[in-house]
C-alpha cells in the first residue's frame, strides 16, 4: 500500500496526486514513468512522473480520468492509499546522460499537449538545474484545460501558450505556434521534445521535420507489467519492433510509426468503453449493450 | 512387496465442464488412493527415479512412508530435497523425469510419483509443521524475484538464521507461479499462497513493486541498504516474437501478456478491471507448456482455440498430461504447420494467419527432427487473435545496471553450479541463468545458491 500525501484538481477531470514512495523518489529521472494500481482489483496503469522529491520521499503524477481505472486513481485523496506504485520505469531522457558542456550549447523546445504537460515539467526543471536553456509550448483545447503553467514558468526560458479556441495565448494548434516561432520570430532550436496525445506528437514530428529539427517523443502505449514482460506496448521504430516500457518511452520521433501506435492504443477500447458504461450503469441504473459483440 | 494392481486413476473435472471454468483440472488422490498407488512401488535397489529427479528426491523412501500411511514422514523425506512439492507434483514433467524412468513403466504404467508427491505436499500445506528456527545471525541477504528459485533460496537461508528480504517487481508474490501458470493447473489460493505463507512463517520478508535495476540496484542494495549478499532469481520473462509480417496487428499478443492478464490480473473474473479479448477464434503458435496454458485459457474464455506447431506431435515440448488435457477439452491441434504472416483487415485487426505445411527432415541440434517447408502449401486459418508462445529469455535489466556481472550471448547471467556469479557476493540461479526451464530446476538452483551464500558469508 502506498500512501497518498496530497491531491489537487488541476483542470476538469485532471488531477495531480502526490504519493509517498522514497525509493522511487530517489531513483527517478526525467522521462521515466510509474505503474499505478488503485486497488486490489484494479489494472496496472502506466503514468508519467510529473515531479519527484528525494528529500521528501515523494513522487507526483498527473492523471486524466478517462476510463474505469483512471477514475479510480483520481478518486483517491490525501490519506488514502493506492494498492501499488511501481517505478521508476523506462529509460531516462537521453539528455540526462549527455555531457553537460554539449548540453549547455543546445537549445531545446518542448511541445506539451494536455495532460502530457506534466511529464515535460521534470525534464525542463532538470535542464534548468543543470544550466540548460529550454523553451516550452503548452497546448490545450481551452484556457481552463491548461495545466502546470505556473510551474513551467518557473523553469522554462520562455513559455508559450496555445489554445484551440484562442481563450489564452496563441489561437491555434501547437504545431502552428511552433512553426510561427521558427519562421516569424526567428527562434532556432537544436532539439524538440513533444509529449502529449499521440496525434499531436505525430503532427509535431511532421512540423519538426520541415525544419530538419531533431525530435523526441514520449509514447503512451498500452502496458501490463511495464518491465518488458508482456509486449503489449510494442511499437515500430525505424522498422524494428521495440517495447515502449524498456526501450522507451522516449524515441526518435522521425522513426516512429505513429499510425500503428495509435491503432494499437485502441486494442481494448471496446472492453474499456463497456467497463466504463457498466460502471456508469451501476451508478445511474440503465442497461448497457456496448461491446456485447466483442 | 508390490502388488499388481493397475495405476490408480486420479479424479479429474469432466472435460466438458472444466473447459468452461478456471478451477483445477486434477482433483488429486485421497489418502486411500494415495496409499494404494504407493503400494505399487517396487522399492528398487537401484532406484532410477532418484537419478532422474533434478533435485534427487528420495522417491522410494517417501513412497514407502506413504504406503504405511505415514504422510508426515513422507513429507519430511521430500522436504530434505524439495521445498515446493505441492507445486512440483503439479507442474514437473514427470514423464521425462522420475516416472519416465520407473521400472514399472517399461511393461506397464509407472508409479504416479507426481500425484503422490502432490498428495504429500498438499498434506504438508494443510498441516503446517512448526519449524525450529535458529537465532538470527545478523547477516542480511536480498533475493531478487519471488518465483520458485527465489522462494527456495529464501526459505533455506531463513532456516540457517539469515535475515532475508525478497524483492518482487510485480504486485504479487510468486513470479511465474502467479503470472504464468494458470489457476486450473496450479491454484493460487489453495497452493501458491500457502506455499508462500510457509516461507513467510520462517521470517522471510517480502517487498512487492520493487524493480531491481530501476527502483533499486544490486549496488544500492549492498552498499546503501546493508545486504551482505544477493541472490538473483529474476527468471526469464521477456517474450519472443517470430518477426513475421503482421505481428503488430491488433489481436497479436505474446502468451506472457495473455496469461498475465488472465492469471495475475484475473481478467476471467468479472470483479477485476482487466480487459482481455479472445474473439471467436484464437490461434496459439507454439508447442510448449506455455502454449498449452494459453490455448486452454482462451478456450475457457469462450473462444474456439487452436494450436499451430511446426513439428509433429511427438516433438511437442509440453508435458504429455497437458497435451492430453487440452485434447480432452476440445483444443484443435494443427501439427507440422508454420505461420508465415498474420493477415489483417482494413482497420488493422487480425483476421487470419497464413501458414505453410511442414514435413520432418533430419534431426537438428536439439536432436529433434527439423521441420522443412512444403513448397506451395500455403493456407490460411481464420482467427481474431494470434498468441505467440515461442519461449522467453531473461530480462536484461539487472545485468545492464550491475557492473562486472557477466552474461552470456543469450542474455543469461553467468553462474557456476553453486550459483556464484562473476561478482563476489552476488549469486544467481533458475531461468535467469539457464534460460526458460522448469520449476524444479529453478527450485534446485535456489537451494544450491543458498548453500553457497551460507558458505560465502561464513568465510567472509
Amino acid at each position: 500500500m502506498v500512501e497518498i500525501l496530497d491531491r489537487q484538481l488541476l483542470a476538469e477531470g485532471i488531477w495531480q496526486t502526490k504519493v509517498l514512495a522514497p525509493r522511487i523518489a530517489k531513483s527517478a529521472k526525467p522521462g521515466q514513468f510509474l505503474i499505478v494500481r488503485a486497488d486490489e482489483k484494479g489494472e496496472r496503469i502506466p503514468l508519467t512522473i510529473a515531479d519527484y522529491d528525494a528529500a521528501e520521499g515523494s513522487v507526483t503524477m498527473v492523471t486524466q480520468a478517462m476510463g474505469v481505472s483512471t477514475r479510480k486513481i483520481v478518486a483517491k485523496g490525501a490519506g488514502d492509499h493506492f494498492a501499488d506504485v511501481a517505478g521508476p520505469l523506462g529509460r531516462p531522457s537521453d539528455f540526462v546522460a549527455e555531457p553537460l558542456e554539449e548540453l549547455r550549447g543546445k537549445r531545446f523546445i518542448f511541445v506539451a499537449g494536455g495532460v502530457g504537460t506534466a511529464p515535460v515539467y521534470p525534464q525542463v526543471k532538470w535542464l534548468k538545474e543543470h544550466g540548460v536553456e529550454a523553451d516550452v509550448i503548452i497546448g490545450a483545447k481551452t484556457k481552463d484545460m491548461l495545466i502546470y503553467t505556473e510551474q513551467m514558468k518557473s523553469v522554462a526560458s520562455n513559455l508559450y501558450i496555445a489554445t484551440d479556441d484562442g481563450s489564452e495565448g496563441f489561437h491555434g494548434l501547437v504545431t502552428a505556434l511552433l512553426e510561427k516561432l521558427i519562421t516569424e520570430e526567428g527562434k532556432q532550436y537544436d532539439c524538440c521534445v513533444a509529449i502529449g496525445p499521440m496525434i499531436m506528437m505525430k503532427f509535431v514530428t511532421l512540423t519538426a521535420k520541415k525544419f530538419e529539427l531533431p525530435c523526441i517523443v514520449s509514447l503512451n502505449a498500452l502496458m501490463v507489467d511495464g518491465t518488458g514482460m508482456c509486449g503489449a506496448c510494442r511499437v515500430t521504430v525505424g522498422g524494428k519492433t521495440k517495447f515502449t516500457c524498456v526501450d522507451g518511452p522516449e524515441f526518435d520521433a522521425y522513426q516512429v510509426d505513429f499510425d500503428e501506435a495509435m491503432r494499437r492504443q485502441g486494442m481494448y477500447r471496446t472492453q474499456e468503453q463497456r467497463a466504463l458504461a457498466i460502471a456508469k450503469e451501476r451508478a445511474e441504473g440503465h442497461k448497457c449493450n456496448i461491446g456485447l459483440d466483442k | 512387496m508390490a502388488n499388481k494392481i493397475p495405476r490408480v486413476p486420479v479424479r479429474e473435472q469432466d472435460p466438458a465442464v472444466r473447459a468452461t471454468n478456471f478451477q483445477e483440472v486434477c482433483l488429486g488422490y485421497s489418502l486411500e488412493e494415495a496409499t494404494l498407488e504407493a503400494s505399487r512401488c517396487l522399492n528398487c535397489k537401484n532406484p532410477r527415479c532418484i537419478a532422474a529427479c533434478p533435485v534427487g528426491i528420495q522417491i522410494p523412501s517417501f513412497i514407502e512412508a506413504l504406503k504405511s500411511g505415514d504422510v508426515k514422514g513422507a513429507a519430511e523425506i521430500i522436504a530434505k530435497d524439495s521445498s515446493l512439492p505441492s507445486i512440483c507434483g503439479r507442474v514437473c514433467p514427470q514423464e521425462s523425469q522420475c516416472e519416465g524412468s520407473c521400472i514399472l513403466g517399461i511393461k506397464g504404467e509407472s508409479v504416479a510419483i507426481g500425484k503422490l508427491e502432490r498428495y504429500v505436499g498438499d498434506w504438508r500445506l494443510n498441516n503446517p509443521q512448526p519449524t525450529e528456527l535458529p537465532a538470527k545471525n545478523g547477516r542480511r541477504v536480498a533475493i531478487v524475484g519471488s518465483g520458485p528459485a527465489g522462494l527456495a533460496c529464501a526459505s533455506d537461508l531463513a532456516k540457517l538464521g539469515y535475515d532475508v528480504t525478497v524483492f518482487e517487481a510485480l504486485h504479487e508474490i510468486g513470479g511465474v507461479l502467479v503470472y504464468g501458470i494458470p489457476e486450473f493447473r496450479l491454484p493460487k489460493k489453495g497452493v501458491v499462497a500457502k506455499e508462500i505463507e510457509s516461507v513467510r512463517s520462517l521470517g522471510v520478508k517480502f517487498e512487492t513493486d520493487v524493480i531491481v535495476g530501476r527502483t533499486v540496484t544490486i549496488d544500492s542494495l549492498m552498499d546503501e541498504e546493508g545486504f551482505d549478499a544477493v541472490f538473483i532469481g529474476s527468471g526469464a520473462g521477456l517474450p519472443r516474437f517470430m518477426g513475421i509480417e503482421g505481428e503488430n496487428l491488433n489481436g497479436v499478443l505474446s502468451a506472457n501478456e495473455f496469461l498475465t492478464r488472465a492469471n495475475l490480473m484475473r481478467a476471467y473474473d468479472e470483479q477485476y478491471d482487466t480487459p482481455i479479448y479472445v474473439g471467436q477464434r484464437v490461434v496459439v503458435v507454439g508447442g510448449g507448456n506455455v502454449a498449452m496454458d494459453a490455448v486452454r485459457t482462451a478456450k475457457r474464455l469462450g473462444a474456439e482455440a487452436t494450436i499451430v506447431y511446426r513439428r509433429s506431435e511427438a516433438e511437442l515440448p509440453a508435458r504429455v498430461e497437458e497435451v492430453h488435457h487440452a485434447k480432452e477439452e476440445g483444443i484443435e491441434f494443427r501439427m507440422l504447420t508454420n505461420p508465415t504472416h498474420v493477415i489483417g483487415d482494413e482497420k488493422g485487426w487480425v483476421k487470419g494467419i497464413n501458414c505453410l505445411k511442414m514435413e520432418l527432415g533430419e534431426p537438428d541440434a536439439s536432436g529433434r527432427r527439423s521441420p522443412i517447408e512444403v513448397a506451395g502449401s500455403d493456407f490460411e486459418i481464420e482467427c481474431d487473435v494470434v498468441i505467440m508462445a515461442l519461449g522467453t529469455s531473461p530480462n536484461p535489466l539487472i545485468a545492464a545496471t550491475t557492473d562486472n556481472l557477466e552474461t552470456s550471448r543469450r542474455g543469461c547471467i553467468v553462474a557456476d553450479e553453486a550459483g556464484r556469479t562473476t561478482r563476489p557476493g552476488v549469486f544467481a540461479g533458475g531461468d535467469a541463468v539457464t534460460g526458460a526451464a522448469t520449476v524444479i530446476l529453478a527450485m534446485g538452483a535456489g537451494r544450491k545458491a543458498a548453500a553457497a551464500i551460507d558458505e560465502y558469508l561464513q568465510n567472509k
